[in-house]
């Protein structure tokens, strides 16, 4: 038996779940939390992003035993229960990014923490935390300009990532 | 001619026209005619039968056509029938309908209709055609809808229709100052009789005003928040998870495995062989067909995946594929210096050309790939004995649907297939080889909810690869510097020592032999069983890298400039033949983009040593596309690509956001295969396992892109593809201009490049 807490909700799952099952398998299959993805499995695409105490992981590659105790937070903690959209997410949708979109829950994930970190991240600091992340489609471009998009609400309003 | 489309794209064209056929004779849809491979259906579109919503002010939806909507509180449903694969055909096909019935964006809210070609005609995400084959389709719909929404205010008004405008779903009779919503109208408008097809008018270009703009995607708001959209995410009550185990040398059988020993793993609930069915080498989207393998059930994809990694399974190899990557690139060598197989086309003198000119001698090498969308292959099947529900990311919806009726000897009628969002597509979703193994396993289960869920390492094994290939050209230039013959010796696979395997063909009126008297493409093949089909661009994606670099060598062995040099094999402006699908090449069109990507990079500029531009143009899916790119390359082979220029000729746009995005993403699609990508097989095994030896470009190395659309009044066609073909041969012309070092392999790091 584990206990989980995944944004801000504490989360029981029985003992049916191997402890060690990679955390985003019991997030998406036990859960339901499917907005964190699967792309590769072994910690290359990191299509799985979420945070662990405010700090990104790829969650293919974290048991779930290891994440007890812990702050998780997913894509649909960003703004939960229809709260309203994070300055990453309204960039997202304002740069238009995503084609497929299949990435950009673990793209918003880094760049969340990115901007936690540097609230105002230059090309190279976004090149050495996003190049974590493939986004197949290349959308790149994009992804750069709505981090930068998103730096400049966080300014304006002095809100959070 | 470089129309390339894949040849079960005709059959599907033609087998949707016979549908269609039968469905006019049965009095549903009137057919006009053929345009750019697309059924026209007159304006007579059936009546909406659209699913009942609640209706807040108890009034009645206006179900205009099976494309619109509209709802009494002036909510406007747009559906949209193809499948998304990243493409955005889910917010630009609407964009169309909504352009001409004169709604507000804000009041539209758009569905992914159902599957049915009765009311939709043919329903898939191929070819770039989304758009050019319903272009006119939709834009009837929106105006067919309109005018009844008019007739209707004019009837309650008392007023003649001509004397009312529409703007932002509005209805407004200006002489007498009133107006109406289309919710206020939507009752009275579903009583209208619909127009006469002829009656109906379209908007003219000037006029549009949402057409052209940025419309930002209509799932955007769903995908921030990690809302599920795409088909891994699907879940349904009771489902359960499965995997399945292929042996390794692509084709062989499985007979039997250590069941006993893997069912009593945690979580599984059942293990069983999956029998070989049909012919699953060969790319059919509407084949039923399955590889043999290895089905486990289980409560989670984490058990069913450790249960498969123990595994033991006794494979009967027989027919099972033995190839060898290198050893086809030594039959290829071989096959190159002599005389080839087969004629495909030839014209003018070639041989007399060769002796009166300067002749230029290449090889060109291109390595399979993978299309490694990033979301693996899944599918959601339901077996209910007599029914099959199934809910699948597919490009190809009408086929699978086909596919699996065929496969477990079911009516059509009986098969429900609900179209989810495909986390790529670049043609690997065309094939429903997921969606057939999805069926059985549900069915073999005992006809219980299953997911089959392929991993990275299924997703890059058991592939429809983009097949590799050679080009053995020939050329001559005068004294003149002009090119004055033309000739390709094509190497590439077959299975059945008649065809090439699926998208490993070449047209015998590929540029540039549609333009020069004097051409010769001949073709030689070596046998195969790796399985092959469309990859973005097919065909394109490799014919642009080996003839728009051997061009390049042309220009330079007749020390020219390369713009000057195509610009002068292009010729006067014509129209090259028809394809089955539109037009063909356009000379113009082709000299236009040209000219205007080199104004655009400043092309012909000093740059310090090490740096240089490259150019190419390809002509594919009736865009034509040209581009520049910037590079620098080290004494290491490391190159940065610092910009590219893409400029297109694709007629109007449709959404300037989403046609944007796709051109960005082509170039670095293509930047990323160009210099990297590569899969190799030996004893019929794919090499290869994850991303780790796969390396798709991430952040950092992507360059700043430049998309420039040329404003014409031809049709527009589509986006999705045409702008990948040109990139690979403008770098590697721009690290010829760096170095001198000519690159005539993809990928560029088997010849030691790196980025």
């Amino acid at each position: 038996m584990l206990t989980l807490t995944i944004n801000g909700r504490s989360h029981t799952v029985g003992d049916e779940v191997d402890p060690q099952t990679p955390l985003l398998w019991v997030l998406r299959d036990t859960l339901g939390l499917v907005g964190t993805k699967y792309g590769c499995g072994v910690g290359q695409c990191s299509a799985c992003t979420v945070h662990l105490n405010g700090a990104p992981i790829q969650s293919c590659q974290v048991p779930a035993s290891s994440a007890v105790g812990q702050q998780i937070t997913t894509i649909e903690g960003l703004a939960p229960n229809g709260a309203a959209l994070t300055a990453v997410q309204q960039a997202w949708i304002e740069e238009d990014v995503a084609q497929c979109g299949y990435c950009q829950a673990g793209q918003m994930m880094r760049a969340t923490a990115l901007l936690a970190r540097n609230p105002k991240p230059t090309d190279d600091d976004i090149d050495r935390d996003m190049s974590a992340n493939i986004c197949r489609c290349g959308t790149y471009t994009r992804i750069r300009k709505a981090i930068h998009s998103a730096a400049a609400k966080i300014a304006k309003t002095g809100g959070a990532a | 001619m470089s129309v390339y489309l894949p040849e079960f794209m005709q059959k599907l064209h033609a087998q949707r026209a016979d549908e269609a056929a039968s469905l006019s004779r049965r009095g549903f849809i009137k057919i006009t005619g053929l345009v750019g491979g697309g059924l026209v259906l007159a304006a007579a579109l059936p009546k909406g039968t659209h699913e009942a919503s609640a209706q807040p002010s108890g009034g009645a939806s206006f179900d205009a056509n099976p494309y619109v909507q509209i709802q009494p509180d002036g909510k406007i449903v747009l559906y949209a029938k193809n499948p998304d694969v990243g493409q955005g055909v889910k917010t630009s096909l609407p964009m169309i309908v909504a352009e001409e019935l004169d709604a507000d964006w804000q009041h539209v809210e758009v569905r992914q209709s159902i599957i049915d070609a009765a009311k939709y005609g043919p329903q898939f995400a191929g070819g770039s055609l989304s758009i050019p084959m319903n272009y006119d389709l939709l834009r009837k719909a929106g105006a067919t809808a309109r005018a009844m929404l008019v007739a209707a205010a004019a009837k309650n008004w008392s007023v003649p229709m001509s004397e009312l405008t529409t703007q932002a779903s509005t209805v407004r009779h200006a002489a007498s100052n009133r107006s109406a919503t289309y919710g206020q109208l939507a009752e009275a408008a579903a009583a209208m009789p619909v127009p006469d097809a002829a009656s109906v008018t379209l908007k003219p270009q000037q006029n549009f005003k949402l057409l052209g703009t940025r419309v930002t995607g209509v799932d955007n708001a769903k995908l921030v928040r990690g809302e599920p959209l795409f088909g891994i995410d699907q879940r349904v009550p009771g489902m359960l998870f499965a995997a399945f185990a292929k042996a390794p040398a692509i084709g062989a059988r499985a007979t039997s495995a250590n069941l006993d020993k893997v069912k009593t793993m945690r979580g599984v609930k059942n293990a069983f062989i999956v029998a070989h069915q049909g012919d699953p080498i060969s790319f059919n989207p509407a084949a039923a067909a399955v590889l043999s393998g290895v089905a486990i059930v289980a409560d989670s994809t984490w058990n069913a995946l450790q249960a498969k990694k123990a595994l033991e399974v006794q494979w009967d190899t027989a027919q099972a594929s033995s190839d060898s990557w290198t050893n086809a690139v030594t039959q290829a060598k071989s096959l190159a210096t002599k005389p080839a197989a087969q004629v495909l086309g030839e014209g003018g003198n070639v041989d007399a050309a060769f002796a009166a000119g300067k002749t230029v001698e290449a090889l060109y090498t291109y390595h399979y790939v993978a299309h490694s969308d990033l979301e693996p292959q899944n599918c959601t099947a339901w077996f209910k004995g007599d029914s099959i529900e199934i809910w699948a990311p597919t490009q190809t919806p009408q086929n699978a649907v086909d596919a699996v009726a065929a496969l477990l000897s079911l009516p059509k009628e009986k098969v429900t297939l609900h179209q989810l969002r495909g986390g790529g597509g670049f043609g690997r979703r065309l094939a429903n080889d997921s969606v057939c193994e999805a069926a059985l396993v549900s069915k073999q289960a005992g006809g219980i909810p299953v997911k089959v869920q392929w991993t990275r390492e299924d997703d890059m094994a058991f592939d429809y690869y983009r097949p590799g290939g050679f080009h053995a050209q020939k050329a001559s230039v005068d004294s003149a510097g002009k090119l004055t013959a033309y000739q390709n010796h094509f190497i590439t696979f077959t299975m059945d020592g008649k065809q090439p395997v699926s998208a490993a063909t070449i047209d015998k009126t590929e540029f540039p032999a549609n333009v020069l008297a004097n051409n010769r493409m001949v073709q030689s093949m070596i046998p195969s069983k790796i399985p092959t089909g469309p990859w973005r661009a097919p065909g394109s994606n490799v014919i642009a890298f080996c003839i728009q670099s051997f061009l390049h060598e042309c220009a330079v062995a007749a020390k020219r400039d390369y713009v000057d040099f195509l610009v002068d094999v292009m010729g006067e402006p014509r129209a090259t033949s028809a394809g089955p699908f539109g037009g063909g090449l356009h000379t113009g069109r082709a000299v236009n983009v040209i000219k205007t990507v080199a104004q655009r990079a400043q092309w012909g500029r000093t740059l310090p040593k090490g740096r240089g531009l490259g150019l190419a143009f390809h002509f594919s899916h009736q865009g034509h596309f040209a581009e520049v790119a910037e590079v620098s390359v080290d004494a290491n082979k490391k190159v940065e690509v610092h910009k590219v220029w893409v400029v297109a000729d694709i007629g109007p746009i449709v959404n300037l956001s989403s046609a944007e995005n796709q051109c960005q993403g082509s170039v670095i699609d293509a930047l990323s295969t160009a210099m990297g990508l590569k899969i190799t097989f030996e004893g019929g095994k794919v090499e290869q396992t994850n991303f780790h030896q796969y390396p798709l470009v991430r952040i950092d190395k992507v360059p700043d892109v430049d998309v420039h659309f040329l404003a014409t009044d031809y049709s527009p066609t589509g986006c999705g593809e045409p702008a990948f073909p040109p990139a690979a041969p403008a770098i590697a012309n721009a690290i010829f201009a760096a170095t001198g070092q000519r690159v005539r392999t993809l990928p560029f790091s088997v010849e030691g490049y790196s980025v």
